[in-house]
């Protein structure tokens, strides 16, 4: 290409996009801020594969109005610490919006740090997309009207299990265990709680907290529940812990029931495999095996390409709302696209109506009790990791059922 | 206790002395210049910060012969310590902000004190296991206590908060360039504060002990105790490093604490190199650079920080310090300029040989994280496809032929080298016969 | 009764695949005065070869190969490396073993990626030995103690009653003598440092696959080994014995135990309520602080008797 020719193809595209105006071709950057090497490196990298996968989808040419996400990928290492050094330099290089989701600590940083922002750079305001960090706390005591959160929060996730379980007359005794840290606490208060209120005849015969990825050994803990008589056991416990808890149940012959909410994040699957047939159960927005999956060809799309499972639809649903809400702003700008967010409207991944509420900035979506099973039964077409084991639906809670009032008293600018 | 911790002797001159200080102030004074965006800014403060830490760990490493794995564990308190105390401004203290660094100083030692007694019961080895299972304790401990830790979510403050005349005045905190400067003032002080130490009589005794223990000990020093107040001491400056990231950061979570933390200040002090007491500093600036300009270059960065940490205990176990003061040495005595072709042949052939092997751990990252973007990537601008034979072929065949035209060069380096040494004992000999 | 048998069985087998782990890193202090860092990289080197070599033949064959792989890998490591720091002093070598394990970390990551492989235990390993009420006790752990019992005997027929075991030790003491006599005292070093891996690598096959092998487990296992070690005595295979067992029994009973300060203090009289000063501590339960008794046995056992249940020197 000549200089002429690239000149005039400079003049030419600015003159579209003025004619036209912003929504023509624009191009949104999403700096996606996570941990991508380190202890919890394969999660991230797991998640960026969504995004990219999303963004390819779900924007661009795959767009009515062109709308493009670009998603820039930032290594925080998971450090709070390195997130805002990163925050900083996202916001050096004009980018308005931010996502994050691994671990509640970086989210609280970025949000925290996302208001101040804000408020001493007006006309410059960062969005956050916060697509799985799930503390309450970010939709109530701590909302800020800069961070829309896509996945749902542990107070919803656990009255959409509460629900469940107050109509499962085979419950009985049940026993909480979790990692004794935020998310661990809040699964152990909302339990006890919603339980108490729902099903008063439910025993909680036993209510433990164990350090985070500190247990090598969860023989203990199996043989607590045996001789507590639990026939249920709810557990915020991920990865490492989650797993060595359901094979040490298998080991010691353990009946039980376990409720989950991390049974499907990449890896679990695979080691948990056998262990965990029939019983452990996962509430959770979506699964590959829903009746009215919305997102059968994304899925196996993402398995063919990446070789991974697909599972984070909040992913897909922060780019289907942020190019509608560019849209909408015909602006990539982060107040009017802040504004136009607030209350929007559309179709999560079971087709559903789903809505991002202008209260809090929490999302109000389906949510789904499946159950971990294995593959090529009805109702269970793929399964997960190469186990040979997949979730089928046990229930399925429209968002009424999964919503949960906020106490948040912001104001939207 | 070894020889890998001994300080290379170097006695500047004290006109130097005043040059070098002055250099180093003036360097603090003029950097935001050279920033020129609120990232670089960033980058600054957070070296400033690790400069610290680094240092008060060498306390320990370089002047006591103390391997902590545990130093996390004192800035991180201090963190907490502070943030907790900027809160209490914000809620109406008196304490101006600018002090909130020398409250986590004396969290950090209040720390020392308390870990302190525990971890110097042992010296050496069993010192450094102790200093591991110590911080796996705090570590666990801080997620317990959520009311005090602020559980994974952390402890957010404001840094604008409180007031002072200073604050009439403008100095909010609100705008990273004066968190910097307070940053700068901190580091020249507590650098001058730690340096004066190493000459104190406890300093002096820290080095006999970690030399010899066992006739520190017949001499009438309880070693043991000695131990001890060095922790305290490098503690309290750990704990200022933590207190400025409370200023720097607004926010304290447990991560601060984890021994990853403790593990990179182990492993970049190191690299800086323990025997000189600026050496440190030099490693705060390969953290910052490694953990955050780095691993935005690759994801192979651990890889690579890994080996070059491996390489460097087993052929310069003096870090990059003493690399760069043998060379000046070396143009001192008028020996440096032989080595300039020895330099760039080794060099030269170096990089080839990284690049083919770069190019062999890219490509295999390539295959096993990202393989779903494609297979196709960039070694220094040159495209290789991962999932071509020809492009490892490449690769390894670069590897070699380098690294086998690397291996001569550096045994002909190794040889003007130890020739130039040989030349530099000889005038040192002759200078020292001249003064009898 | 139950819970009282089943806990000890678990608290026991727990204890000696912790034993298994840390008889290596002993041995290696013992003898050659190093502290191998990388040892629990070793442990994950063996579980991910394990998993390898089972997945291409069977896991009898891997139990057999993975721990010489793993010995063939620490021997070269000890020639290569960590020989040429040993004019530098132990703490050049504690560094070059700390680099080592990042590398090995980054290099599993590399070839089997950074999500959990599918370790599986061997079907005719799988199931339950005996049953006691409605608790069953696993075949795979039966077969755990019986490995670290067998690693256990042999280790010391080898020490004490063969002619390598002599010149090892006699290497240990009196390195000069020894070699006087015509042994390669460098040759003896670079074999224990291989059999102290091929322990770890040992331990690695047979935890593995009862737990889960991911990139995480090394760090998972690294500081407690380090606490075995101080807790049974620097150096002290029987102390390391006594340690692995009575950490892994204490850690189990206490995952049972309810007990809370605000109890203790109830029945003393003394009434906590939430505003009580401390209160956190307060009412932590010991099972909540089971995971870290180890630590805080550390920290106990160096208050009150600094050498370690077997250790002789009071450093």
């Amino acid at each position: 290409m000549n200089l002429t020719i690239k000149v005039s193809a400079i003049a030419v595209t600015a003159a579209l996009t003025l004619a036209g105006g912003m929504a023509h071709a624009q191009n949104v950057k999403v700096a996606f801020i996570e941990g991508l090497s380190g202890p919890f490196g394969g999660v991230g990298q797991n998640q960026l594969n969504h995004y990219q996968y999303a963004a390819e989808q779900f924007s661009g040419k795959n767009a009515n109005s062109g709308v493009t996400v670009q998603i820039v990928p930032m290594d925080s290492k998971g450090s709070p610490q390195e997130a805002l050094a990163l925050f900083k330099k996202a916001t050096d290089d004009g980018i308005r919006f931010i996502t994050q989701g691994n671990g509640s600590s970086v989210a609280g940083v970025l949000i925290d740090a996302v208001n101040k922002f804000n408020e001493r750079n007006p006309g410059k305001e960062v969005v956050f997309l916060n697509y799985a960090a799930i503390d309450p706390d970010y939709t109530n005591s701590k909302c800020s009207p800069w961070h829309f959160r896509f996945d749902a929060g542990v107070d919803m996730k656990l009255e959409a299990l509460t629900n469940y379980m107050k109509d499962n007359k085979a419950i009985k005794n049940v026993y909480v265990l979790g990692q004794n840290y935020s998310f661990g606490q809040q699964v152990s208060k909302f339990t006890a709680s919603m339980l108490a209120e729902k099903r008063p005849d439910i025993k909680i015969v036993g209510n433990e907290l164990h350090p985070l990825g500190q247990v090598k050994d969860f023989a203990p803990y199996i043989a607590k529940m045996v001789a507590a008589g639990a026939d249920t056991v709810v557990t915020g416990n991920w990865g490492p812990d989650l797993a060595l808890l359901i094979k040490a149940a298998k080991d010691a012959g353990y009946k039980g029931n376990f409720y989950t909410f991390y049974a499907g994040v990449i890896g679990t699957p695979a080691a948990i495999g056998e262990a965990g047939t029939d019983r452990v159960f996962q509430v959770g927005y979506w699964h590959p095996n829903a009746e009215k999956n919305a997102l059968d060809a994304t899925y196996t799309g993402f398995k063919y390409r990446f070789k991974e499972e697909f599972y984070t639809v909040a992913t897909v649903n922060a780019v289907k709302f942020l190019v509608a809400a560019v849209e909408k702003a015909k602006s990539a700008d982060g107040l009017p696209v802040a504004r136009a967010l607030a209350g929007m409207k559309g179709k999560g991944g079971s087709g559903e109506d789903i809505e991002m509420r202008a209260s809090d900035g929490a999302m109000q979506q389906a949510l789904y009790i499946m159950q971990w099973t294995r593959a090529g039964v009805p109702g269970v077409k793929y399964a997960q990791e190469g186990t040979g084991h997949g979730f089928k639906t046990v229930r399925y809670l429209e968002p009424k059922l999964a919503s949960m009032p906020t106490t948040c008293q912001m104001k939207r600018p | 206790m070894s020889s890998i911790l001994k300080a290379l002797h170097f006695k500047p001159l004290d006109g130097v002395r005043i040059v070098v200080w002055s250099a180093f102030a003036l360097i603090l004074l003029l950097m935001p210049l050279a920033a020129q965006s609120s990232f670089a800014l960033t980058l600054l403060c957070l070296t400033g910060i690790a400069a610290i830490a680094c240092m008060s760990y060498n306390m320990l490493l370089g002047q006591a012969g103390m391997l902590s794995f545990g130093h996390a564990v004192y800035t991180g308190l201090g963190t907490f310590v502070a943030i907790h105390a900027m809160n209490k401004i914000v809620g109406g203290w008196w304490v101006p902000m600018w002090l909130i660094p020398l409250v986590g100083g004396f969290a950090g030692l209040a720390f020392g004190a308390l870990l302190g007694y525990v971890t110097t019961r042992k010296a050496g080895t069993p010192f450094s296991m102790i200093t591991l299972g110590v911080g796996e304790l705090v570590f666990a401990a801080a997620l317990m206590f959520p009311e005090f830790f602020g559980g994974e979510a952390g402890i957010n403050s404001n840094r604008t908060g409180g007031s002072g005349w200073l604050k009439d005045m403008g100095l909010t905190f609100g705008p990273q360039i004066q968190v910097y400067y307070l940053i700068a003032i901190y580091l020249f002080i507590c650098t001058a504060a730690m340096y004066a130490f190493t000459q104190t009589p406890l300093g002096r005794i820290a080095n006999a002990v970690r030399d010899n223990a066992e006739r520190a000990e017949f001499v009438g020093y309880d070693t043991r105790w000695v131990r001890y107040l060095i922790v305290m001491a490098s503690s309290f400056f750990a704990g200022i490093a933590g207190g400025l990231t409370a200023i720097n950061v607004e926010a304290a979570t447990a991560d601060l604490l984890h021994g990853v933390r403790s593990g990179g200040y182990l492993l970049f002090t190191f690299l800086g190199g323990v025997g000189f007491f600026f050496g440190p500093i030099i490693g705060s600036i390969l953290l910052v650079f490694a953990l955050v300009v780095l691993s935005e270059f690759t994801k192979a960065w651990q890889l690579y920080v890994g080996i070059i940490f491996l390489i460097m205990v087993v052929f310069a176990p003096g870090g990059f310090s003493a690399l760069i003061m043998l060379n000046l040495r070396r143009v001192k005595y008028g020996e440096w300029r032989k080595m300039r072709w020895p330099y760039v042949g080794m060099f030269f052939f170096g990089l080839i040989a990284l690049w083919g092997f770069a190019a062999l751990v890219e490509m295999a990252y390539q295959i096993q994280v990202a393989a779903g973007s494609g297979t196709a990537l960039t070694v220094a601008r040159i495209p290789l496809d991962a999932a071509s034979t020809s492009s490892w072929l490449i690769a390894v065949a670069v590897l070699i032929a380098g690294g086998v035209a690397f291996e001569v060069s550096r045994r002909k380096f190794q040889r003007v080298w130890n020739e130039g040494e040989e030349h530099i004992a000889e005038a040192i000999k002759k200078a020292e016969a001249a003064i009898v | 009764m139950e819970f009282f048998t089943i806990s000890l069985l678990n608290g026991v087998s727990y204890g000696l695949l912790l034993f298994m782990l840390s008889a290596g890193l002993t041995l290696i202090f013992s003898m050659m005065g190093v502290l191998n860092f990388a040892h629990a990289s070793f442990y994950m080197l063996g579980a991910y070869l394990a998993f390898q070599v089972s997945e291409w033949t069977n896991f009898w064959v891997a139990f057999v190969i993975a721990p010489v792989l793993v010995a063939i890998l620490g021997g070269l490591f000890e020639r290569v490396v960590l020989r040429k720091t040993h004019k530098f002093g132990h703490v050049a070598e504690l560094l070059v073993t700390f680099g080592l394990s990042f590398v090995i970390l980054e290099l599993v990551q590399l070839i089997w990626g950074r999500t959990p492989v599918d370790y599986k235990v061997p079907t005719v390993l799988e199931g339950s030995l005996f049953k006691l009420y409605s608790s069953s006790f696993p075949v795979y752990r039966a077969f755990m103690m019986l490995v670290a019992f067998a690693m256990l005997g042999s280790l010391f027929l080898v020490l004490k009653k063969t002619r390598i075991g002599l010149v090892i030790q006699a290497a240990l003491t009196h390195p000069e003598t020894t070699e006087a006599l015509g042994h390669n005292v460098p040759q003896v070093f670079a074999l224990v440092f291989a059999g102290g891996c091929a322990l770890a690598a040992l331990a690695g096959v047979i935890g593995g696959n009862a737990f889960i092998t991911e990139p995480g487990m090394a760090q998972a296992v690294g500081a407690i080994i380090f606490v075995v070690v101080v807790v049974g005595g620097m150096g002290s295979l029987a102390g390391a014995l006594i340690a692995s067992i009575l950490i892994g029994v204490a850690q189990t009973f206490a995952v049972g135990l309810d007990w809370s300060f605000i109890g203790g203090l109830q029945t003393l009289g003394v009434t906590v309520t939430p505003e009580t000063f401390g209160y956190p501590v307060w009412k932590l339960k010991i099972s909540q602080v089971a995971p870290i008794l180890p630590y805080l046995l550390l920290v106990v056992m160096l208050v009150v008797r600094p050498k370690g249940i077997m250790g002789t020197r009071d450093e």
